[in-house]
């Protein structure tokens, strides 16, 4: 679920905004690190407490590219 | 008509196992443009139990979905069905597998989802990791048209991994893939998915055994049941919110009652977890001795207190004790103490126990 609700509130948010995560689950260590890899968002910060992880990411958003092998996909 | 300068997409499920990882990497190495889709059911075995438990501290706590996808070089969209997956669950049209696991249906659902997404995104095809006679309920030849034609996707679906076995798919006719570097595995052995492993270079990958879905447990299906008949029997529905199935993973159940029952964590991040629910349930816990924490589901009346207390005693240090101290704490915060003699053992009714 910290992936996912980190993906929606993104989502949301526009390119440099800074965002704060909050998670008790000691998975989000390996799994938040590697979603923001993929999509290119700066991770900022890894506070680990004892019961409570804190992330701080940047949002990098690429400017929109002009997909044409997505535009031009066969139709259903 | 097909454009023969567009790169082709394909949408690949990817549930963080070995096969769904092939199967992507065998389209993705015909130079077909791939991204992940993970779907969030509420029921996926790997990563949340995993990381509550503190015993299981030596297990990889990771989200292998997204491992994979990073291995492959992919993006990978993470999708919360839990709401929609109610009605797959609670009405399977092709009814349950050897537990709960309504897995043709389910199947069906994902690859629909898929096929929505697909249309939204500007995909062109699916991929799946299917194998024909892997799993005995969903992954037969038999099903395998089933789910093609009741999600949709009809030709659109291609298992790269047993494509072969299976008639030609719209990707292979336009000649976005070549068939010759499909694959035609079968049957339950997972050698052929392992030296194909080998070849490709994966040395690190998930194997749970039954898939990645707790539906497939015998123990997590007994208190799905449970639960199930416990809310008919106070003419209450099937439905179910995240939290009622993700505490069906945590600890010891036991009912004393059909009108509740007590989970009893087993450890110490069991007890970390269950403390997350102290506002909207009463919980329990020893203050004279060490003990679990413990929580009721359901409507307790204040003389169901006492043998609640008592069987939740037996579990900490003081069991052999005379007397213990019980605290209880209400929703509210209010707390109340208990003097109580913990259960024996011969006295915990064989039925009470989930």
């Amino acid at each position: 679920m910290p992936v996912i609700r980190t993906q929606q509130t993104i989502k949301q948010l526009a390119n440099g905004d800074i965002v704060a995560v909050l998670c008790t689950d000691p998975g989000t260590l390996h799994d938040i690190p590697t979603w923001c890899r993929m999509y290119g968002h700066e991770v900022l910060l890894v506070d680990e407490q004892a019961e409570q992880i804190c992330f701080h990411i940047k949002v990098v958003k690429p400017e929109e590219e002009n997909d044409n092998d997505a535009a031009n996909y066969e139709p259903w | 008509m097909t454009n023969p300068t567009k790169k082709p997409r394909a949408v690949s499920l990817i549930s963080g196992g070995l096969d769904s990882m092939l199967a992507t990497k065998v389209i993705l190495d015909q130079g077909v443009h791939v991204e992940g889709l993970n779907f969030f059911t509420g029921f996926c075995v790997e990563g949340h139990t995993h990381a509550i438990r503190k015993q299981d501290k030596e297990k990889q706590k990771r989200n292998n979905a997204l491992w994979a996808c990073e291995q492959l070089g992919i993006k990978l969209h993470i999708i919360d069905i839990v709401e929609e997956y109610k009605d797959v669950l609670l009405n399977p049209k092709h009814g349950y597998g050897q537990h709960m696991n309504p897995c043709l249906d389910c199947k069906v659902f994902m690859v629909k989802k898929a096929k929505q997404w697909a249309e939204a995104q500007g995909f062109d095809f699916i991929i799946t990791g299917e194998v024909i006679g892997q799993r005995p309920k969903s992954q037969r030849k038999l099903t395998m048209p089933v789910i093609a034609k009741e999600s949709g996707a009809q030709s659109r679906l291609l298992r790269p991994l047993c494509a072969k076995l299976l008639p030609e798919t719209y990707p292979e006719q336009q000649g976005w893939v070549d068939r010759e570097k499909l694959f035609g595995f079968s049957g339950r052995s997972r050698k052929p998915q392992i030296t194909l492993a080998e070849q490709f270079g994966f040395d690190d990958y998930a194997q749970p055994a039954g898939g990645c879905c707790v539906l497939t447990d015998e123990s997590y299906s007994d208190k799905l049941v449970d639960m199930w008949q416990a809310r008919e029997a106070n003419q209450q529905s099937r439905d179910y919110t995240l939290d009622d199935i993700m505490l069906l993973k945590i600890g010891r159940h036991i009912r004393p009652s059909p009108h509740y029952k007590i989970i009893i964590s087993r450890e110490e991040g069991e007890g970390h977890y269950l403390s997350g629910y102290r506002k909207q349930y009463i919980t329990l816990r020893c203050v004279s001795h060490t003990g679990p924490l413990a929580m009721i589901d359901g409507t307790v009346k204040d003389e169901d207190l006492q043998l609640v207390a008592q069987i939740v005693a037996r579990y900490g240090k003081g069991r052999t004790e005379p007397e213990v101290k019980m605290q209880i704490q209400y929703p509210d915060g209010q707390l109340k103490v208990l003097t109580v003699t913990p259960l024996l053992a011969e006295d915990m009714k064989k039925a009470w126990y989930v």
